[in-house]
């Protein structure tokens, strides 16, 4: 069982948790993530890590409530348990195993789509605390959704704000906006990190193809045990499949299938509606 | 009675039966396990003792229950088994001791397994508690995974007086036994649940939710968490596919995905909040147990399945009750099949399977007859969802982040006699050693670890710590 406590909202939709886990905040690197069973009957959903505190051994998880699982786990307060919370899952992100100096050399752009706000924190954090500064673009729907924004001005170089209906900050999607960087201001980025809804990471590939820009993205699967096991999150990626648990969550973008991967989203889309469904009846 | 012929088991009718997923064997009443152990004819030479990997004195337990002496027959198992009630139910017996009895040379084999099965669960059902426990002594040891390996190793050294952690990937404990196996072939409340139980009340400590290599690693396990030795019993779980065209379509599932969403989650319970997905029509690729245990699942759930098996009957791994048990229940086979492509329809889900037809050649390393391609015999089947049960490697997570461990080309851990690895004071055994094989070998292997790291502790450090 898995103590949590620390709870708030960010945005209607999205709730932000501090669990104690101290054996995995003690092991998480930036990248990973973790899998979280509400109670005995709960599905295992993964969720990224969105930040962590060896000291008070908690780990901090954002979520979106979209289906039964993410709004069981919301309605959870403070002082309430996790059934289980297992990670650090998958592999850190690269940089975290090269070499600064290399690293140092590279500029990095990191897009972070709604909820994809949250593990981009971590990363842009490991940056800083690194003496380096990235450039980071968080893009939403609307300005309610916008979340972190204080948090991420303090670790980030610069940070653009954007939104698709043009109600705070840039108007338009995360993809003008890099097209804006880009194009019209000169920017010249070596790495763009890209985390967000499927769909968001796979039209800022497109479009960094073409600026030939590396983009690396984090995945978001189906998952059911995230140790290599099962095989759900097989993503094809330069024409080989992998398992996003174990080989990712995070691939090189322009290699990834991306109409493959987002088909493959959808495949429990009838029995999760269902879910949804039986959970509304017992409310 | 007719002493060439079985005393007849009671099991659930095939009719009945596909639409749960209560067990399939009900087990013999004692009077019945009384006449079976009668047809044993306590051969001199022993030939099924020779053909158990674990070399359970078999006729001498039997020759118990004929005498009505279950809990002794109960303690005879436990001198060479840690887990009688799984493996009679789950050992391969005709391709083991059974083989090998007498009485199958005219009529049929005694039902050994079935035999071991009645003790245990007689045992089981009267409190009886087997073994016994030494005074602590002080030294620490670490298991990874819970499977038939981990249970038995730890229950082992508890016994020795360590004090044992057991270290588990997933939330549940059991391995294989919990996520893979069937609740229609091995309870889970009934049969499984208390070989933990007995395992914490040996005061074994269980740590769901640690993924070694992960959440934590060997060395910090060893150096800074005070452990004198380890034991890895993590198991074969990495599962192959095919490598054909289409195989990421959607309904296409590997059997662990399919099996560890009903078993593990209890998918197939209305109140679980997993779900799990199959079609009207099911092809399930491989015939080994897990084939069996996926398409008997299917079926469960609705299905209309069908088999699909490069070699042929004769061939098939699986246990022989398992096939049959698939019959009955409605199972259909297609042998000499191989499938070359997975098709889809517009929308990425799967439509067919096409399929080649094979005959048997030349034998192969493995002695068995080389299943080959009868040239342009491809053929559709339609078939909605694919489940492949190909089986599965060791997961290179552990060997990838432990210096010094070496392994195989298949990845799977090297040991010395004693269950050693490359690494001092690093023991492996089960499924992660040999590749996926039997929960009898497993647990066999983890009692030679388990007194091998007797051995290595208390040359090193001594009979007894202080810590
Ligand atoms: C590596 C990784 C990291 C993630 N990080 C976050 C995060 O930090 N914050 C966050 O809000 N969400 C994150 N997600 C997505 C999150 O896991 C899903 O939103 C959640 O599982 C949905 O469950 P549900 O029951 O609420 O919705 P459902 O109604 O069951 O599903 C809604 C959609 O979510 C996806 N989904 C469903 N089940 C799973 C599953 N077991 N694994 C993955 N996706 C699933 C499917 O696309 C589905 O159509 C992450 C996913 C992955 C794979
Ligand atoms: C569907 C199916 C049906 C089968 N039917 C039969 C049968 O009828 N008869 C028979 O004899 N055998 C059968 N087998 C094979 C048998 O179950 C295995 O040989 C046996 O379970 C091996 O035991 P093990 O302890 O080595 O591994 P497992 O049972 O696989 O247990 C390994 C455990 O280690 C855990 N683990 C893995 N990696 C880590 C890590 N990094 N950190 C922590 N924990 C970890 C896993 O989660 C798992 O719980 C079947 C197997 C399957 C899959
Ligand atoms: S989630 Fe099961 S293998 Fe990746």
């Amino acid at each position: 069982m898995f103590e949590i406590v620390e709870k708030k909202f960010l945005a209607p939709n999205i709730v932000s948790m501090d669990i104690l886990a101290p054996r995995v905040a003690n092991s998480a690197k930036p990248g990973q993530f973790v899998i979280v069973v509400a109670d005995e009957k709960g599905e295992r959903v993964p969720l990224t890590i969105c930040d962590y505190d060896t000291e008070r051994g908690t780990v901090k998880i954002v979520i979106q409530t979209i289906g039964a699982t993410t709004k069981k786990i919301a309605q959870l307060e403070k002082g309430d348990y996790l059934r289980d919370f297992v990670g650090p899952l998958g592999r850190p992100s690269d940089y975290v195993n090269e070499d600064l100096e290399e690293v140092k050399k590279r500029k990095y752009l990191f897009v972070a789509g709604g909820v994809g706000t949250a593990p981009v924190y971590p990363q842009a954090k490991w940056f800083k605390e690194n003496g380096i500064d990235v450039d980071v673009i968080i893009g939403a729907k609307t300005k309610e959704l916008i979340i972190l924004e204080d948090k991420m001005r303090e670790v980030a170089g610069n940070l653009y704000v954007c939104t698709d209906d043009g109600s705070y900050g840039f108007g338009g999607m995360v993809t003008a906006m890099i097209e804006e960087l880009v194009e019209n201001q000169g920017k010249k980025y070596d790495v763009i990190v890209a985390i967000g809804p499927m769909i968001m990471m796979k039209f800022v590939c497109l479009l960094t193809k073409k600026y030939g820009i590396k983009t690396i993205v984090s995945l978001n699967p189906i998952m059911v045990d995230g140790t290599g096991m099962c095989g759900a999150c097989r993503v094809n990626v330069g024409g080989e499949t992998k398992f996003a648990c174990v080989d990712g969550p995070e691939f090189d973008g322009h290699l990834v299938d991306w109409d493959l991967a987002l088909q493959r989203l959808a495949q429990y889309k009838k029995e999760e509606e269902e879910l949804a469904k039986r959970g509304e009846e017992k409310v | 009675m007719d002493m060439f012929k079985r005393v007849p088991i009671a099991v659930q009718d095939p009719k009945e039966r596909v639409k749960n997923f209560d067990e399939v064997c009900l087990g013999y009443t004692a009077e019945e396990a009384m006449a079976e152990a009668k047809r044993c004819l306590q051969c001199k030479h022993k030939p099924c003792v020779g053909n158990c990997p674990v070399r359970i004195d078999i006729p001498r337990f039997i020759k118990a229950i004929a005498d009505g002496e279950f809990e002794q027959a109960a303690h005879i198992l436990a001198e060479y088994t840690a887990l009688p009630a799984v493996c009679g139910r789950v050992c391969p017996q005709e391709t083991q001791c059974e083989e090998k009895c007498v009485r199958g040379i005219k009529g049929e084999a005694v039902s050994i397994g079935k035999l071991e099965r009645f003790a245990a669960d007689w045992a089981r059902e009267n409190n009886i508690k087997v073994g016994k426990t030494k005074e602590k002594n002080g030294f620490k040891v670490a298991v990874i995974g819970s499977g038939p390996a981990g249970i038995t190793c730890a229950g082992d050294l508890a016994k020795e007086g360590y004090d044992v952690t057991i270290f588990e990937a997933l939330h549940e404990p059991g391995g294989v036994l919990v996520y893979g196996i069937p609740e229609f072939r091995l309870p889970k409340e009934s049969v499984v649940k208390p070989e933990i139980e007995n395992l914490k009340r040996l005061g074994v400590k269980i740590e769901t939710d640690v993924v070694v290599g992960r959440t934590v690693t060997i060395d910090s396990l060893l150096n800074d968490e005070g452990f004198h030795a380890v034991f890895i019993g993590s198991g074969a779980g990495l599962p192959k596919f095919m490598g054909i065209p289409g195989e990421n379509l959607n309904g296409v599932f590997s059997a662990n995905e399919f099996l560890t969403r009903n078993n593990l989650m209890k998918a197939y319970r209305e109140d679980y909040d997993t779900p799990i997905k199959v079609g009207k029509k099911v092809a399930v690729i491989g015939g080994g147990n897990v084939a069996m245990d996926a398409a008997r699942t299917a079926l469960r759930l609705g299905s209309d399945v069908t088999i699909v098996y490069r070699r042929t009957e004769k061939e098939l791994p699986a246990r022989v009750e398992e096939v049959h048990h698939a019959k009955e229940e409605g199972v259909k086979f297609e042998m000499l099949t191989n499938p070359v492509e997975i098709i889809g329809d517009e929308n990425g889900w799967v439509k067919s399977i096409k399929c080649i037809r094979m005959e048997l050649g030349e034998p192969d390393e493995s002695g068995r007859r080389r299943p080959v391609p009868i040239e342009g015999s491809e053929f559709e089947m339609e078939v909605d969802t694919v489940i492949m049960a190909l089986g599965t490697s060791p997961n290179p997570l552990i060997a990838s982040t432990t210096e010094g461990l070496e392994v195989d080309k298949r990845g799977c851990i090297i040991v010395d006699e004693n269950g050693q690895t490359t690494r001092e004071g690093v023991f492996a055994g089960g499924d992660v050693v040999t590749g996926s094989a039997t929960v009898i070998l497993a647990m066999g292997a983890a009692r030679t670890a388990a007194a091998g790291i007797d051995k290595y502790i208390k040359e090193k450090y001594g009979e007894k710590t202080e810590a």
